[in-house]
């Protein structure tokens, strides 16, 4: 499994992602810069979170329009796998690979902490380790993570199943509509999450229920 | 030329940094305000001459970046 993990001016968790595809996978993902015009042959590529150009204009809305997104979005709709977490998941919905939009907290307030994600599709390449229904604990780190789309999107993304992940119960740390915490595009080849993933798969960050998210890399 | 382009929110798609102004209004003791919405202002200098082409080349900006039509309107003036 080849995966490149794409590097913006403003990112802070390329290192955690890069060090989690390669703690699972076994192999260190090729880092691609942003201002270059084209991926390397890779099987996945991952945009990680952090705050590329400072949350300026619009969260993700500079980096959606970088050089490098003309490639990706080329080869994303011929089949390319990709991952957008926390501002990547921002970055490819700017970039028009998702639908809706991520918008500021409902309260305000960048939320740093710990919630309860509803495993709701495990037929992703993102999820097929994991059983349906499961709840799992993921750490979210956001000020805009709010998602919101128009009557029609929604009915959409759950009526196809494209809901792949929602907040547990009571738990919606930002507001988000039916509580989504991440969505996949129509041939499940794109997925954006708010929640980081990459921050639970070890002992040290005191849990894991995340490595099996990275272990469904191995299979798709 | 000047261009002078205001991006506001959508109806319908929820504010809250308005809602917070406006509760802060309140607290301030100005009665009377039932609503507050927040946008953007650029203020975007064209070497361009011909108003409608400026108008055109400007528009072209709000769909590819200024403006995420998903979620937010834009207007467009002249000067």
């Amino acid at each position: 499994m080849k995966s490149a993990v794409v590097i913006f001016p403003g990112l802070n968790r390329d290192a955690d992602m890069i060090m989690a595809l390669e703690s699972v996978t076994g192999q260190k993902p090729v880092t691609v810069w942003h201002t270059q015009t084209e991926l390397p042959k890779v099987d996945l590529v991952v945009i990680p979170g952090g705050f590329s150009y400072g949350d300026y204009l619009r969260c993700g809305a500079i980096a959606a329009r970088s050089p490098i997104m003309e490639d990706i979005r080329t080869k994303a709709s011929k089949g390319l796998k990709v991952l957008g977490v926390c501002n990547g998941f921002q970055i490819i919905t700017e970039a028009g690979l998702l639908p809706g939009a991520l918008v500021r907290n409902a309260q305000l307030r960048f939320v740093c902490k710990q919630v309860k994600l509803k495993v709701e599709n495990n037929q992703t390449f993102f999820t097929n380790r994991m059983q349906k229904g499961a709840i799992i604990s993921c750490p979210v780190a956001h000020g805009e993570g709010n998602y919101i789309c128009d009557a029609e999107t929604l009915k959409r993304l759950e009526g196809e199943n494209r809901v792949i992940f929602r907040y547990a119960e009571g738990t919606n740390p930002n507001g988000a509509l039916n509580g989504i915490a991440g969505i996949m595009n129509e041939p499940g080849t794109v997925i954006g999450m708010m929640p980081h993933p990459e921050n639970m798969i070890e002992p040290l960050h005191g849990r894991t229920d995340c490595r099996p998210l990275f272990e469904s890399l191995l299979a798709a | 030329m000047k261009a002078k382009v205001k991006v506001t929110l959508k109806h319908g798609v929820l504010d809250p940094q308005g809602k917070a102004i406006e509760g802060a209004l309140g607290h301030l003791g100005f009665s009377g305000v039932e609503q507050v919405r927040q946008g953007k202002y650029f203020e975007i200098e064209i070497a361009e001459t011909d108003k409608a082409k400026a108008k055109e080349a400007v528009k072209a900006m709000c769909e590819k970046l200024i403006a995420n039509t998903v979620i937010e309107n834009y207007e467009i003036e002249l000067a």
